[in-house]
């Protein structure tokens, strides 16, 4: 629990970020709130040579409406997600999602963008971006690029962010009127991520389901959205039983990896169980 | 009236304030002048050869003022001993070297250590120690243990380090009686890590102008630390001291004495510089005790009408690689000796085989052995009553010893003191409700919701104890207890107890004991403890001895202040002691109150000794030493409502009602304080606490990320009550406190889980009580349809 040695650099823009990005190539990482990277770093299991502080990077902060989306500095702590107006009001999925991460403490410091780049195969933002279809906007030194959710996530700890590359913001649909939301997790008891967590967005209009996206996170090495669960909700009423029929398939072909607290199998289940649950709170919300 | 009752009184704790601030000196708090820090090489194999070690490239660190290994210690660092040698269990005793000689024995056991001028620079050439190993099978699972080929310890067979039984009775006539039924399950009683909040450390100073060497070191009985490590440092005891500062937390795991803290005060004197180790959390986990690993077959017999005829318990117990300080103590006298709970079992029958593995050694954890067998007790209670179709509630109530039995034998020969263990069965069930909350159950079961009700009831055997009786068991010691008060000049008092609190608030009732016998103001007393300098003798704070032992010493010492401070006033008063009245702090002569002194005034006058009694010696201070006539037997009922969520296997506590009775309170905040911290840590066994090893012995939970140690907000809130039945025991009347919840949780959350699947003919669940188990087995009991 003694890291190994390491620089330390304050970045002051995302450009000063990027270049010593170049200049240090693979042995640099980037430090946000910390709260993946240094639990990694004090068991050396990661040992970069540079950590580049993001902490000064005030363009990486502050959330906005833009353009039928909330804009969200990569900076901002799941605290703030989770109890921002703006957030609670636009996309309240995203809040109720960032209410659930780990602790008081963790989610004072952790931040959406470090949470998102590390890509913790259990964490909880991954199932919420997906559902919300959020579009990741990176910088790099060809300037900067958008990567929608669905490409974002590419395998365990491993997203499309490029080596010399900084996620910067995300941009966030907002949830519209008629849409119901949840999302809902099984944590694990000792770290707090999600054992499984699902997050779901539906819409509904005179009782006939439009729209729905429904993602789960923890099963597997990423986070998935559930197609087949989707298909079966569209054009569809949304009464109990058809939610249940519904959610039988989100263990279909579901990627899941056994581990010490839960085996595969059960983690398929809970992805049938808690997509069931998170429909049925969303279908609820939906109906106001 | 102006009397300001002490005893008795819900104060504060007076530690809190520096331990919540973080003004505490903890021993990684010491810093001394010219101060380096060790960091330990561990073994990343359960079990290998060393072939070679090469500590070339580590030397040449920045920083390193130097690497040791096994042959560096050779004649300097002795073997760690074992404190506590049971008789007639053909107990194995192996060398248990500082740094492993020529095998490893478990993942983290200590190859080699390295000194550097930083911490971070001890850590990192600690990683350039290269070591080459000849990788051997590994002993992990403790049922295989017995059979495997593969020995941990090349001298003792079949890898058994004991084999210890009781008999009281004759279980087999029992079990033969007709009509008798005997019901049988096996139980397994998982590996728990400890966790306390700090973990441990070592810090050593050697003065090679005196010759006197200082550890401060994270312990729960310094005194024994110092008797021990001036054994294994070949070091004059009297030039050794051991100081616990700010102790944050044991539970037992500080209780032995560790090969680090021994090597840290060797390299103190070797390097003539003060040297500092603190552990990380995830060497605490490695390389400190773990505690529990019990595999037990268990046989009650009883007769329809529920009267519980018998017990025969078939115990394994994993000790890991080695012997630590007490353990063998723990799976044998500690968990064997106390099976008959508060329950009249005439025929008991305990075999306990205690084996070694290529684990981290096991040792005491809160409430050490006592815990184990209450669980086994309690589970084979309710196995017992749904064999009968009985209540729970109803089982226990005919079985219990009746509180006009008292001092009562049990068949595994302890005399219990006092108890009235029907007032808190009935106590926890009229706070439940319980008829009210069967109905609740019934109802909530035709809507296909699954409540349990628990219940468990205990009797605890602790405040060890008589030295005579501890002294036949084997341990090294004795168990009394030593305390000085002390009156300044000025009136102030300080009192020196050789317990050593970390976290139970003794510095807080000891003030109280002697506020209310002294009559002087809790703020005027200072406790003082965990230095061996400072007191005769102190066996240290674990098995809820403190206050009932420790408490007494201070009690009685208190006591000989004031008939001190009395015959000084009825001199100065030109009376006779008789004469005198004792109130407030303050001496007056009967029928004339205005002719008297206040205690503050006698201690200065004892000071100044002008004019003290004919050959009275100056000063105003009471030492006395207090080795109990039996131990203390605290006892009670827990019980509790979980729900489990079918779907899922989840299990919520809805409520959890506890009733102990720790004999006279003197202070209920405190007493509240360690019955919540108790049931939690007792809960937390039953539904989510393990530490899991891999085949190869690789701790796979090595870390606070992967076992769970529990959070308030997963419990309700505790609703705790008590019933007060003192204690003959001690003249205070007190009995321990500091393990009932712990031990009494366990089975009674595991009970009201059952109780919850019992309409699926679910009978026994191993813990924990992960939903994942739990709802393999509704599946199961469903006819594996999820």
């Amino acid at each position: 629990m003694i890291p190994a040695t390491f620089e330390y650099v304050r970045a002051r823009s995302v450009r000063e970020a990027i270049s010593l990005l170049q200049q240090h190539g693979g042995r640099a990482k980037l430090l946000a709130g910390g709260h993946s990277l240094l639990p990694l770093m004090k068991l050396r299991l990661s040992q970069p040579e540079m950590l580049i502080d993001l902490g000064p990077v005030d363009e990486l902060r502050g959330i906005r409406e833009e353009g039928g989306s909330l804009v969200i500095g990569a900076l901002t702590t799941h605290d703030e997600v989770a109890n921002s107006p703006l957030v609670r009001e636009r996309v309240p999925l995203l809040a109720e999602c960032a209410s659930q991460i780990g602790d008081v403490q963790v989610r004072n410091r952790g931040t959406i963008g470090g949470n998102l780049a590390h890509a913790d195969p259990a964490a909880d933002y991954p199932a919420a971006v997906l559902a919300l279809e959020a579009q990741m906007e990176c910088e790099g030194p060809a300037g900067i690029r958008t990567v929608p959710a669905s490409q974002w996530f590419v395998d365990l700890l491993t997203t499309a962010l490029g080596p010399d590359e900084v996620l910067c913001r995300l941009r966030v649909p907002v949830q519209t009127l008629g849409q119901g939301w949840s999302y809902t997790k099984l944590p694990h008891p000792a770290s707090g991520y999600s054992l499984l967590g699902v997050a779901c967005l539906v819409t509904v209009d005179g009782g006939v389901c439009r729209d729905a996206r429904v993602a789960v996170t923890g099963a597997g090495p990423k986070a998935v959205r559930l197609a087949k669960v989707e298909q079966a909700l569209v054009g569809g009423r949304l009464d109990e039983a058809a939610v249940a029929e519904a959610a039988r398939l989100a263990s279909d072909g579901l990627e899941a990896t056994d581990d010490l607290y839960a085996s595969a199998e059960y983690k398929r289940h809970l992805a049938v169980v808690y997509t069931k649950r998170a429909l049925l709170r969303a279908v609820e919300r939906a109906r106001g | 009236m102006a009397v300001t009752q002490v005893f008795g009184a819900r104060v504060r704790r007076r530690e809190d304030p520096r331990l919540i601030r973080g003004t505490a000196t903890y021993t990684d708090d010491v810093t001394l002048p010219g101060l380096c820090y060790a960091a330990f090489v561990r073994s990343p194999h359960a079990h290998a050869r060393i072939l070679r070690v090469d500590t070339s490239r580590a030397r040449s660190a920045p920083g390193v003022l130097g690497v040791f290994t096994a042959q560096d210690l050779e004649g300097k660092v002795n073997s760690i001993p074992c404190g506590w040698q049971v008789p007639n269990c053909d107990l194995k005793t192996p060398p248990h070297p500082p740094l492993a000689r020529d095998k490893v024995r478990f993942v983290g056991d200590a190859v080699a250590v390295v000194v550097a001028e930083s911490r971070a620079q001890a850590y990192d050439a600690a990683e350039l120690v290269e070591v080459d190993y000849e990788v051997l099978p590994a002993v992990v699972d403790t049922e295989a243990a017995l059979q495997s080929a593969t020995l941990v310890h090349d001298d003792v067979p079949q890898n058994r380090v004991l084999l210890w039984s009781v008999k009281g009775g004759d279980f087999e006539a029992a079990a033969r009686e007709p009509g008798v039924r005997v019901v049988r399950q096996r139980l397994v009683n998982q590996r728990l890590i400890p966790n306390a909040m700090e973990t441990r450390a070592a810090t050593a100073q050697y003065n090679p102008g005196t010759g006197e060497l200082t550890l401060w070191v994270t312990s729960q009985n310094p005194h024994i630390a110092r008797v021990i490590l001036s054994g294994v440092l070949s070091f004059p005891e009297h030039k050794l001291r051991v100081i616990a500062p700010e102790v944050g937390g044991g539970f037992g795991s500080k209780i032995p004495v560790y090969p680090e803290e021994a090597v840290v005060a060797h390299l103190a004197t070797r390097l003539a510089r003060p040297v500092k180790w603190a552990e990380t959390r995830r060497e605490n986990y490695l390389s400190t005790i773990h505690g529990r690993d019990h595999i037990t077959d268990a046989e009650i017999a009883v007769r329809p009408d529920g009267t519980v005829v018998g017990l025969r318990v078939r115990t394994l117990a994993n000790f890991g690689a080695y012997l630590s300080t007490a353990a063998p103590a723990i799976p044998t006298i500690l968990y064997g000796l106390v099976l008959s709970g508060p329950y009249r079992i005439p025929n008991i029958d305990c075999e306990v085989t205690g084996v070694f593995t290529n684990t981290t050694p096991t040792d005491a954890y809160r409430g050490a052995g006592r815990p184990e067998a209450t669980y086994v007790l309690e589970r084979m209670m309710d196995l017992a009553a749904r064999e009968l179709g009985m209540d729970p509630a109803e089982i226990r109530r005919r079985n219990l010893i009746p509180k006009d039995q008292f001092p009562y034998t049990v068949a595994t020969g302890i005399t219990y003191d006092s108890g009235d263990y029907a007032r808190a069965l009935d106590r926890a069930l009229e706070i439940l409700d319980y008829p009210k909350v069967r109905a609740e159950q019934a109802a909530a079961r035709q809507q296909g919701r699954y409540l349990g009700i628990g219940l468990s009831t205990y009797v605890e055997i602790c405040g060890a104890g008589p030295s005579k009786v501890v002294g036949a068991t084997g341990f090294a010691g004795g168990l009394w207890e030593s305390a000085v008060v002390r009156f300044s000049p000025t009136g102030k008092v300080t009192v020196f107890t050789g317990t050593s609190p970390h976290g139970q608030g003794e510095e807080t009732t000891f003030a109280q004991i002697v506020s209310q016998e002294l009559g002087v103001p809790l703020d005027d007393v200072e406790v003082l403890h965990g230095d061996t300098d400072s007191i005769l003798m102190g066996w240290g704070t674990y098995g809820s001895r403190t206050t009932p032992v420790g408490g007494t010493a201070v009690y009685l010492a208190a006591q000989k202040v004031k008939e001190k401070a009395q015959r000084i006033a009825a001199h100065q008063l030109e009376v006779s002691v008789d004469d005198l009245v004792f109130e407030n702090g303050r001496f007056h002569v009967r029928g004339a109150p205005d002719r008297g002194m206040t205690i503050q005034e006698v201690a200065l006058q004892a000071y100044l000794a002008w004019n003290l009694p004919e050959g009275m010696e100056p000063g105003l201070e009471g030492q006395a030493n207090w080795d109990p006539s039996n131990f203390v037997f605290p006892f009670g009922t827990h019980a509790c409502v979980v729900e489990v969520d079918p779907e899922t296997g989840q299990v919520r506590i809805l409520r959890y009602v506890a009733v102990d009775d720790c004999g006279r309170v003197i202070n209920p905040l405190i007493v509240d304080g360690q019955v919540h911290g108790g049931i939690v840590q007792g809960v937390a066994q039953a539904l989510w606490e393990a530490a899991r090893y891999d085949p190869a012995g690789n701790l796979l939970t090595g870390s606070m990320a992967d076992y769970a140690v529990p959070k308030a907000s997963w419990l309700p809130h505790l609703e705790c009550d008590r019933t007060e039945t003192p204690t003959p025991v001690n003249p205070l009347g007190v009995k321990g406190v500091g393990e009932t919840g712990t031990i009494a949780a366990t089975p009674c959350v595991v009970n009201a889980v059952m109780d919850a699947l019992s309409p699926l003919g679910i009978r026994h669940l191993d813990m924990p009580l992960w939903p994942e188990r739990v709802w393999q087995a509704i599946r199961q009991a469903k006819g594996g349809a999820a």
